[in-house]
């Protein structure tokens, strides 16, 4: 009992500097609409479920006790094995159960569905998500401006994620704006996302890539429209310019890097990138042409 | 010469795996010096090795298991050690190369060559004696399924010595395991071993499923099957039909990797996520081969334990049946982040909570032969106890995570990796413990020490508790599963007090360990000679213990719903065993040394097509072929049990039993 006391303090200082941290991705204190309605979703069912699940493991540790060999009071029936109602019950409890659960999930999968746009005042935005080994790269085609492992996002806009991969697998994961999807070469994945509020939050690779999987992870910045006006004004036409050739530079070097940015991109990068499987070796212009 | 093979293919550059495998080889070869010294060896072939006996094969299956899951552990303690050291700019002890090849083996190694051993063991020892036959249809086809799933085995542990083993993750997603990304022989070595001993694992497969089908004692009608058997039935017939899909998808990635195919490469066409629907198309059924024995094992512990019948026999078999055909309905749910549409979602969602019911409806029906029952607390029921609290935890979090939405933030997190490891560890490795401690007395003629099995019992649950129930909650924290090191603080102390579970669960297996030693030199003190000391209610408990190799003198007649609680009832009623049976004479198999031969040869074609020496692939696969012809040929494959060795040994039986049920001797009283 001696060891009680000093073991709470160490969890508590663990929650509090986990929710204090800086970039701690926590699944629990939602930033956007997705993840709170993922985080309403995760509750309910938690909390249905307890509805059986408690009493099922209070009964079996009861049942067990008051059953036990030793206890004359308890009545032994030794050719007790069946009842009708009771199997009624035994059926019908988890099927309601179910039912009830299996209704909310499919309407949740409808509402919370990655490829379904959000509906807010403001004008989407769309960002291309490519994954690297083992870094991101972040093209924003309206604005024509690139970054790697940083993500900078205006509050309130619904974003639109294209997501793919220039290598294996990989899954893109902001906890706190909600659903994952995954990366992969050749695919074209579609996630809609949006930040209701400013702040610091970590992105990361949630599906492992190899060798230097544990740091894929990036910045993500939700700030004001306002503030991602003068971002991305203040980064366009300044520093290096994403094309074929960096892109695939990039791509061929297999570490983590600290994050840049590119001040203009060379359009269709992206869709090159999707059909030649991550690696836009050819560039085909929009008649088709190649470039 | 030796294809790939050199001398840079041995790790010196890592000493541990080297100086563990140094170690055991050491043990190894202490063992095997001292099984010759002793002149145990012609007993080991002769009983063990060549045995086509279904017990031994049993025996042997669950004995690779434990084996095994020493390795499996060891690999897990490093995991938890490396990820309670590697916060901050710590990178641990274990640098990403060797780190990610020790989740990779730790997986696969748990998956194939521990749960699936110990469970495909307990079916094969127990069920022939439940269905009161003397073994399986085809017991040299059962010694060959053995020895392929051990050279698998053996190929995976040659892995940490020469070469490397997968950095992929234990289920080989392409593009990462194509010879792109991973040009090392580490998929390699994945490949062949799963490979091989899966071919052994269909080859069970179908050897049960016949024996159940095809081979029960008069009046062993299916709906007087133990319930152990329909689990094993249903298991069983999952594994005929997903092993196939296994071993196709592996080739597929093989004709990737060796011929230049391009089925799940990311040019030319290839899909990664064919590779992915296919494997898990395999590895949904396989989670329920691992949990339906189980479940199997956990309806006649309580049962027995409990002094009841199983209540709502019925409602178990439809509830079994019902599971063994919807976990081929759910495999999407291994990856609802592909980016599929929210309909295909939501019905793989609901698909997979409607599983949930049967499993509920089990769970409930345990409880209710609990209920009015005398329950005795010896250790395998603690284990069924156990497994009932903790498993329901287990499956309310895999119901949350059939929730596509809540799938889309936990996917991939340690929530996941807790989830699978409370119904795997609470569900099948405590329903493995729980058959281990139930028909150890039947294999062996004595029970294992009660003492030592309970201080296992409590280590392993308090251990589970305390190295799984942080997982969850970093899981909601946002870690994700296979990271090497990492920065968040808050996430630390809970990877510290998982691997304080860690050293529990150690101290559980060397309590498990001790029980063993304790057990074998006290076993006059624990000695059964009745062949029933839980107070059985199936037929494996109506023979001695350990058996005869031929189960059973004559063939028991079924006439009760529980068989051999039905003959015990009568007999107290009419204060006499039933009258002696006519004996006759009958055959069974001979030992033959087929099997291990074949495991031979596999194992050097196996390590051949790992290190490309395509000569010895060649010797490799004509020895093997040779073996099996050579089998095919032979003349005679049985000998004869004469109807006085029948006797003999029923007399001695009989004996056995009206000692047991306090009645006369019944060899003095019929004058034999």
């Amino acid at each position: 009992m001696n060891r009680r006391p000093s073991f709470r303090p160490i969890v508590a200082i663990g929650l509090l500097s986990g929710a204090l941290g800086g970039c701690a991705p926590a699944l629990l204190d939602p930033a956007g609409p997705i993840a709170a309605g993922e985080r309403t979703i995760l509750f309910n069912a938690v909390a249905i479920m307890l509805v059986i699940v408690v009493p099922t493991i209070f009964a079996t540790i009861v049942f067990a006790w008051w059953f036990r060999a030793g206890n004359d009071r308890a009545e032994y029936r030794p050719r007790w094995s069946y009842s009708g109602k009771l199997e009624l019950l035994v059926w019908s409890v988890p099927l309601l159960v179910i039912i009830f659960l299996g209704g909310m999930g499919w309407i949740a999968s409808h509402q919370l569905d990655p490829k379904r746009p959000i509906t807010a005042t403001a004008k989407p935005m769309t960002v291309q998500v490519v994954a690297m080994d083992w870094k991101w790269l972040f093209i924003y085609p309206e604005q024509g401006v690139a970054t790697i492992n940083h993500l900078v996002l205006p509050v309130g806009t619904p974003v639109t994620f294209h997501v793919t991969s220039a290598t294996v697998m990989n899954s893109f994961f902001v906890p706190q704006l909600g659903s994952q999807v995954y990366a992969m070469a050749g695919m074209d994945a579609t996630l809609h996302l949006m930040a209701d509020r400013p702040g610091q939050f970590c992105g990361l690779s949630a599906h492992y890539s190899g060798a230097g999987f544990a740091d894929m992870n990036f910045a993500v910045d939700a700030v004001s429209p306002a503030q991602f006006a003068t971002w991305t004004a203040a980064t366009r036409g300044r520093g290096p310019a994403l094309d074929a050739a960096t892109y695939l530079r990039l791509a061929g070097a297999t570490a983590t890097m600290a994050p840049v940015t590119f001040g203009a991109v060379q359009p269709g990068l992206f869709a090159a990138a999707v059909h030649e499987g991550g690696a836009p070796v050819h560039i085909t212009a929009p008649d088709g042409r190649e470039q | 010469m030796f294809g790939k093979l050199g001398w840079d293919s041995i790790p010196f550059s890592e000493p541990l795996p080297l100086v563990a495998s140094a170690v055991v080889a050491v043990a190894l070869s202490a063992t095997a010096l001292w099984v010759w010294r002793a002149g145990h060896l012609p007993y080991l072939w002769r009983e063990y090795v060549t045995s086509v006996d279904h017990k031994r094969i049993g025996i042997m299956y669950c004995l690779l298991a434990f084996v095994m899951l020493l390795r499996g552990f060891s690999d897990a303690i490093m995991m938890r050690s490396q990820q309670a050291l590697a916060y901050g700019g710590h990178q641990g002890f274990l640098p990403p190369s060797h780190y990610d090849q020790i989740f990779s083996a730790h997986g696969t190694i748990m998956i194939f060559f521990v749960a699936m051993p110990f469970m495909v063991g307990l079916m094969n020892f127990v069920v022939p004696l439940q269905l009161g036959v003397r073994d399986v249809a085809f017991p040299t086809l059962n010694s060959v399924s053995f020895w392929l799933t051990a050279t698998g085995a053996l190929l995976v542990n040659v892995s940490l010595v020469i070469g490397e083993f997968a950095k992929t993750g234990w289920l080989v997603y392409p593009p990462l395991s194509e010879l792109r990304f991973s040009p090392g022989v580490g998929v390699d070595y994945y490949l062949w071993a799963i490979q091989i001993s899966g071919v052994g694992t269909l080859l069970a497969g179908v050897n049960l499923v016949t024996t159940i089908l095809k081979m029960r004692a008069p009046g062993m009608r299916y709906t007087r099957m133990p319930m152990f058997c329909w689990t094993a039935l249903a298991s069983n017939l999952l594994i005929v039909a997903a092993f196939p899909i296994l071993t196709a998808t592996l080739a597929m990635l093989i004709l990737d990797r060796y011929l230049g195919f391009h089925f799940f490469t990311t040019d030319l066409g290839g899909n990664q996520m064919m590779f992915v629907n296919l494997i898990w198309a395999w590895g949904h059924p396989e989670v329920y081969i691992l949990i339906l024995p189980a479940f199997g094992v956990f309806s006649e512990v309580v049962s027995t334990f409990s002094g009841k019948p199983l209540f709502g026999y019925r409602s178990m078999v439809v509830a079994t049946m019902a599971i063994c055909i919807l976990s081929f309905m759910v495999w999407l749910h291994h990856f609802f982040t592909m980016g599929a549409g929210a309909d295909v979602n939501g019905f793989f969602g609901v698909m997979t909570m409607i599983i949930a019911v049967p499993t509920g409806v089990k769970v409930f029906n345990w409880l209710f032969t609990i209920y009015g029952g005398r329950v005795r607390f010896d250790t395998p029921m603690l284990w069924a106890l156990g497994f009932m609290v903790t498993f329901v935890i287990g499956g309310m979090t895999g119901v949350l995570l059939a929730v596509p939405p809540a799938d889309f933030v936990l996917h991939n997190s340690l929530f996941l990796v807790a989830h699978f490891h409370n119904v795997i560890i609470g569900g099948t490795l405590f329903g493995a413990f729980a058959g281990y401690a139930y028909w150890f007395p039947k294999a062996f003629g004595f029970r294992l020490d009660e003492y030592w099995g309970k201080w296992a019992f409590w280590l392993w649950i308090a251990g589970f508790y305390l190295a799984f129930m942080p997982l969850y909650v970093l899981g909601l924290m946002g870690m994700t599963r296979r990271m090497q090191h990492y920065d968040v603080p808050g996430w630390h102390p809970w990877l510290v007090a998982a691997a304080c579970g860690a050293v529990l669960i150690a101290g559980g297996i060397a309590c498990q360990i001790r029980q063993l030693y304790v057990s074998i030199r006290d076993r006059k003190r624990l000695v059964d000679d009745s062949g029933d000391p839980w107070d059985g209610r199936s037929l494996e408990w109506i023979t001695t213990s350990p058996p005869p190799a031929f189960n059973f003198a004559t063939l028991p007649n079924v006439s009760d719903d529980e068989a051999y609680w039905g003959i015990k009832d009568r007999a107290r009623d009419e204060a006499k065993l039933s009258d002696r049976p006519d004996y006759e004479p009958f055959e069974m198999p001979r030992n033959t040394p087929t099997g291990f031969v074949v495991a031979f040869f596999s194992t050097v074609l196996g390590f051949a097509l790992i290190w490309h020496i395509w000569w010895l692939v060649i010797v490799g696969f004509l020895g093997a072929w040779a073996t099996f012809v050579v089998f095919a040929w032979r003349d005679e494959g049985e000998y004869e049990v004469t109807a006085g060795e029948a006797r003999a040994i029923d007399d001695h039986r009989r004996r056995e039993k009206a000692r047991l049920l306090g009645l006369d001797d019944p060899a003095v009283e019929q004058g034999a």
